[in-house]
């Protein structure tokens, strides 16, 4: 309940916590072994999955909103789609933009409308929005996961499946319209280290439109403070037009471009999180590579409105 | 349930070079507790298990056969007799209070805390016959916060410091045994976290709030929910106490449901009644009203909870309910429940009663409960009774044998008591039942006992 200014991706801080465990260090702990093999099977009768995620709710979601604002509101365009692993895990990893971020919602819209094998993806959020009545039962329901390393490395190394993370965290949505496209700093690296555990490929993404989608002029700072919001943004339809201004849009050209993918798998026996180095080099490489895209991008587009 | 060649293959491992602890001679504590006499009563069917005390401080819920119960204090003081005098080699703890509204919040330390620092203390220091713990915790262990993980492995340990009094309690109980761990590194200690219980014998705060009609839930909150089957509980206690697996192990069903789908399997609908602002408040308000929802169900109905149940599956425990067929099962009994209320008569302990059918000579086939294993004592009993049918079959033998004079009725007593003088003692015996069982004559048979007690004379002498 109570607003916590820890809960950010703490990835350090929470390994240090295990390790300090007082059981985990007496009991003689059995060798770590594959456990993939007893993850639990897949129920018929189940609504939703172990992670809370609700086909019905998703596909009504698709089948309106995210229809909706895919086709015919932002008109998303796709480049690079065949860069996106149709099969194993993959980490998929964005600049990160808007009041209430639309570029989630539309690159799992575009995985699922372009690539020859359509695949859920899983959103990392903030552990705020855990906490937080109304958004704590719907996130879930559509494909979000709390941005936790366990939780990051079960979906990559143990059930295979694609997550997207927004290495700026809300340090990207909160940033006002005259910082639109200056990408913040990427955390302290854990999603490299996440990738290089599961041994899966990073794919950086570019979306380039929810910047104007979703511009923020101000923060109302006493407002957030009452409402216990992570941030209280002053956007075009947001406050004067009540809850449902949070997803008032402009109708932006979005334009989404998947990049290379980078391979961290290394050898069998290498433990390439443990180098902190090339953990550091490798952040700044995919932060490098997504700001010179967006740059790219965003030189050659003619109309914000149009492309 | 361990399938094969995966048995094998672990044995084979190189760091299994420990030599696996064979209960023999088990104590469980909390035997008057659901857990405590459902385990009891599957360990009685474990023929490799000769003795089995239970030690409780009031008298046990559940009929058992062979188990010994002894009452002892609420802080379990005088346990280190018991372990000794009985040359316990395995203790079981089912006596964790892991639900506040079951006892108050003193009750509940001193079990939980006191209780099992003396429980441990009876188990270690020199000359301890002990050599396997096994302690049954809960999932509070972990607690509820907003940034947890969506599935808690064994080795997470909780990030914030625990909120309400009974997770301090687990916590402090659990930091205890890993101290006893590490100071008695011959001791297998395994340490059990069981997320929510199901069942139809188990009442928990959890299934009083789903068998009201309507399911209670917090505005805006759809929590994650793991449960597991009372069956499962007690498999999967009897499957470390067998298998003896040292380390600690979630306990938790496939399978993690959201609490509107178990309403919904149950066949009920959900009302958002609690406020998220202010749930303290009304959750008190509540109280009032008859339903009790304690403090750590405050944080599960609000963030839920998930484990990841695969490092005890890894080991050969097979799991018969998922979670959802866990809610199932509550769903029949509570269809069931009104109908069958009343016709069964609880089981009450009696002491004499129980004492009659464990001691008595009297109770016939005695020797066939519990698997035609004896105590002790019974075997003593037992002796005593066989010993005159012993002597007699040793009395028997020599009869086979030949008479010792030839044509011996036909010849009289004159004749007699001079050959009988020259006789060896055991053929002496031989004839002297001969002549008692035939004829009878006094003068045959006083030749006869002389000549065994001349006989008798010089052994006794040296």
């Amino acid at each position: 309940m109570a607003r916590d200014e820890r809960s950010t991706l703490r990835m350090e801080a929470e390994r240090d916590a295990a390790s300090a465990e007082p059981l985990g260090a007496t009991l003689p702990a059995r060798r770590d072994e594959d456990l993939r093999r007893h993850l639990p099977g897949v129920e018929a009768e189940r609504q939703v999955t172990d992670w809370g995620r609700s086909e019905r709710v998703e596909g009504l979601m698709d089948r309106t909103l995210y229809d909706f604002f895919y086709n015919y509101w932002f008109r998303c365009e796709v480049e690079g789609i065949e860069n996106v692993p149709a099969s194993g895990g993959g980490l998929v990893v964005s600049n990160h933009s808007g009041a209430l971020p639309p570029d989630a919602a539309m690159i799992g819209k575009a995985i699922k409308e372009e690539h020859s094998t359509p695949r859920p993806l899983h959103i990392t959020v903030e552990h705020f929005f855990k906490g937080y009545p109304g958004f704590s039962m719907l996130l879930p329901k559509i494909g979000c996961v709390a941005a936790h390393p366990a939780n990051v490395q079960r979906l990559l190394h143990d059930e295979s499946q694609l997550v997207l993370v927004f290495p700026e965290g809300r340090k990207g949505t909160e940033k006002l319209y005259k910082d639109r496209y200056k990408l913040r700093r990427f955390g302290r690296g854990g999603f490299v280290e996440a990738a290089m555990r599961a041994r899966v490929p990073i794919v950086p993404v570019c979306v380039v439109g929810a910047e104007e989608a979703a511009p923020i002029f101000a923060h109302l700072t006493a407002l957030q403070r009452l409402t216990g919001l992570l941030y209280f943004p002053l956007t075009p339809t947001f406050p004067h037009f009540g809850l449902l201004g949070m997803a008032g849009y402009l109708p932006a050209k979005f334009k989404i471009r998947f990049l290379e993918p980078i391979d961290l798998s290394g050898g069998e026996d290498e433990a390439l999180w443990e180098d902190k180095a090339l953990v550091q080099t490798v952040a700044h490489e995919v932060r490098a590579r997504i700001q010179e895209n967006l740059f790219e991008m965003v030189r050659t587009r003619r109309s914000v409105w149009f492309g | 349930m361990a399938s094969a060649p995966e048995a094998t293959r672990r044995e084979s491992e190189p760091e299994e070079q420990r030599v696996p602890v064979r209960s023999r001679r088990v104590l469980i504590t909390g035997l008057s507790t659901y857990w405590g006499g459902r385990l009891a009563q599957a360990l009685e069917r474990d023929p490799s298990i000769e003795a089995l005390i239970g030690v409780d401080n009031h008298d046990p819920t559940r009929e058992l056969e062979r188990t010994e119960f002894v009452r002892v204090g609420t802080q379990h003081a005088l346990l280190r007799r018991i372990v000794e005098a009985a040359e316990i080699d395995t203790v079981i703890d089912t006596r964790l209070v892991v639900d506040s509204v079951t006892t108050s919040a003193r009750n509940a330390h001193e079990n939980n805390v006191i209780g099992t620092m003396n429980i441990l203390a009876a188990c270690s220091g020199r000359g301890s016959g002990v050599r396997k713990l096994v302690f049954k915790s809960s999932a509070h262990y972990y607690g509820t916060e907003q940034d947890d993980p969506a599935f808690f492995t064994e080795s997470m340990s909780r990030p914030h410091p625990a909120r309400t009094p009974i997770e301090r309690d687990i916590v402090e109980a659990e930091a205890a045994v890993g101290h006893f761990a590490g100071d008695n590194p011959d001791v297998s200690v395994s340490l059990l976290r069981f997320t929510n219980v199901l069942g139809a014998g188990v009442r928990t705060s959890h299934t009083a709030m789903l068998d009201l009609p309507v399911v209670p839930t917090i505005f805006g909150f759809d929590p994650r929910y793991q449960f597991v089957h009372e069956d499962d509980v007690v498999g999967a206690l009897r499957h470390v106490v067998t298998n003896d697996l040292p380390g600690v192990y979630n306990v938790a069903a496939d399978g993690v449901l959201i609490l509107t789908e178990v309403a919904g399997l149950l066949g009920k609908t959900y009302a958002p009644v609690i406020p998220p602002w202010g749930t303290g408040l009304a959750v008190a308000a509540m109280r009032r009203l008859g339903l009790r929802i304690p403090p750590e169900m405050v944080g599960q109905m609000r963030l839920g909870r998930g484990l990841d149940n695969r490092k005890l599956k890894a080991t050969g425990f097979t799991y018969r309910h998922t979670s959802r067929e866990a809610v199932a099962k509550l769903a029949e009994h509570q269809r069931l429940h009104p109908v069958l209320r009343g016709v069964r008569e609880p089981y009450r302990y009696e002491r004499e009663v129980e004492e009659f059918l464990r001691w008595s000579p009297n109770v016939r086939g005695a020797d066939t409960r519990g698997e035609g294993r004896l105590s002790p004592r019974q075997l003593v009993e037992m002796q005593k009774l066989l010993e005159p049918y012993m002597n007699a079959e040793e009395d028997l033998r020599p009869r086979e044998r030949p008479a010792p004079i030839e044509h011996y009725d036909d010849l009289t007593a004159a004749e007699l008591v001079p050959l009988v003088r020259s006789l060896a003692p055991d053929d002496l015996r031989t004839l002297r039942r001969h002549e008692e069982s035939a004829r009878g004559r006094k003068t045959v048979l006083g030749a006869i006992d002389q000549a065994l007690a001349r006989a008798a004379a010089p052994e006794a002498g040296t």
